[in-house]
């Protein structure tokens, strides 16, 4: 009981930051700032609505199963932020502020 | 709520659909098509068909999104504009799709138990596959015992396919000297793919193996291993990827999955059965059934791997020749 409840703030917290990196996603005025956007909202949404899913299984292969998915993720969805602002970066796309340039392309 | 979700990612198809057909810009294009994929996979997740999701997402949204890529690489990202009229080809569209829809209005109730598509054979692979095929999952034991010439037909597909990609293309030569790759300085590129192709590599055997058992197969398998290749080919090169993976090995990988799939036929024919027919391999039916379906299934990735991966080697050394010049 006590366990579904925090799955379920988890779940709806998770799916909270998912739909403000999808209006960030839309509303951010430049490239970097909406990869940016996507990026951070994703990883910490991925990991409240994992942690919310694990919750709610029995503890079992299922749950291992979905750390599986979660390190993979956390893993690999940084990395294509990156590339895609590095390659961005590299095609001459510009930051709305071009000073701060150094300080986006090595995140 | 299965209907509404079913709906809302119907909904959101056409609209993807839709911007494939207005859009100018081919790159957009093919994103739009892995999210088209995407989108489907998760209709037949609601529909619980997980094979096909896995195989829709795996194939539709991974490789022929690769794939789409390095044909951009080689023609352009513009769509050029034709010259053609539209009014025909839009007349014979319309009729088409409505003649197409008029059809459907004889079709039984979707989803309606009582439908003859449930009460044909499905009904008998649902009560007798158990002690026939004995595998947990019923969609391996149809797709490669009762359905094993469809699966040999459409492994032969692939390979076919394979075929007539290199004898457009041609497979790069494996003997060049490293060249500068354009992701030299991609550390955190590389050292990511450094930790995750083993993964995926070993995730790709489970999914093999595990088909027989769960959701996956030799499909699923052969594409997602030949992803992992893929992956180190664009963080790394296709030369040091040609190294590692040699294209005269693949030629000869993907005829032996065919090979394997066929052998298995001619060897329950020769062990006294029907073709393909797996009950005579072993000495207990059920065991015969099992050793034929992972001979198979086996055979069925070796292909697909090879075939998935030569395609990929053969567009992404014509673009990276394209390049030099």
């Amino acid at each position: 009981m006590i366990l579904e409840t925090i799955s379920n703030i988890l779940l709806i917290v998770g799916a909270f930051f998912a739909l403000t990196g999808a209006y960030g996603l839309f509303k951010f005025p430049d490239f970097f700032t909406r990869v940016h956007a996507a990026s951070v909202t994703d990883s910490i949404a991925t990991i409240l609505l994992f942690l919310g899913l694990i919750l709610r299984t029995d503890f079992d292969l299922v749950a291992v199963k979905l750390v599986f998915v979660l390190v993979f993720v956390l893993l690999t969805s940084p990395t294509a932020s990156h590339a895609l602002a590095k390659s961005a970066r590299h095609g001459g796309v510009a930051t709305l502020a071009e000073s701060n340039n150094k300080d986006n392309t090595d995140g | 709520m299965a209907e509404l979700i079913n709906l809302l990612l119907l909904g959101m198809l056409a609209v993807t659909a839709l911007g494939v057909v207005f859009l100018k810009d081919l790159f957009a294009v093919v994103m739009l098509f892995g999210i088209y994929s995407f989108l489907s996979a998760l209709i037949f997740v609601n529909l619980d068909a997980v094979d096909v999701a896995f195989t829709e997402a795996a194939v539709g949204a991974g490789i022929s999104t690769v794939l789409m890529l390095g044909t951009l690489s080689l023609t352009g990202r513009q769509e050029k504009m034709s010259g053609h009229k539209t009014l025909l080809p839009l007349l014979v569209v319309v009729t088409t799709g409505a003649a197409l829809i008029y059809g459907t209005l004889d079709m039984p109730p979707f989803g309606n138990p009582e439908n003859p598509v449930h009460q044909h054979v499905a009904l008998r692979y649902i009560q007798d596959s158990p002690q026939e095929i004995g595998l947990p999952n019923m969609v391996t034991s149809v797709l490669a015992s009762y359905r094993g010439f469809d699966t040999l037909g459409e492994t032969a597909v692939v390979f076919a396919a394979a075929i007539g990609v290199l004898s457009l293309l041609g497979l790069p030569k494996q003997d060049r000297a490293a060249i500068e790759s354009g992701l030299e300085s991609h550390l955190v590129l590389k050292v990511v793919a450094k930790i995750i192709i083993p993964l995926i590599i070993l995730f790709a055997l489970y999914v093999q193996f595990h088909g027989d058992y769960g959701p996956g197969g030799g499909f699923q398998a052969g594409v997602i291993a030949a992803a992992a290749i893929i992956l180190y080919a664009l963080v790394f090169g296709l030369p040091l990827a040609t190294q590692v993976v040699q294209p005269g090995l693949l030629k000869a990988l993907a005829a032996l999955g065919v090979l394997l799939y066929a052998g298995t036929g001619v060897a329950s024919f020769f062990l006294g059965g029907n073709f393909l027919d797996y009950n005579v391999l072993a000495a207990d039916p059920v065991a015969g059934q099992h050793l034929g379906i992972i001979l198979i299934e086996l055979g069925v990735g070796i292909t697909v791997f090879a075939a998935m991966l030569s395609i990929f080697y053969a567009f992404a050394s014509k673009a990276e020749r394209k390049n030099i010049q």
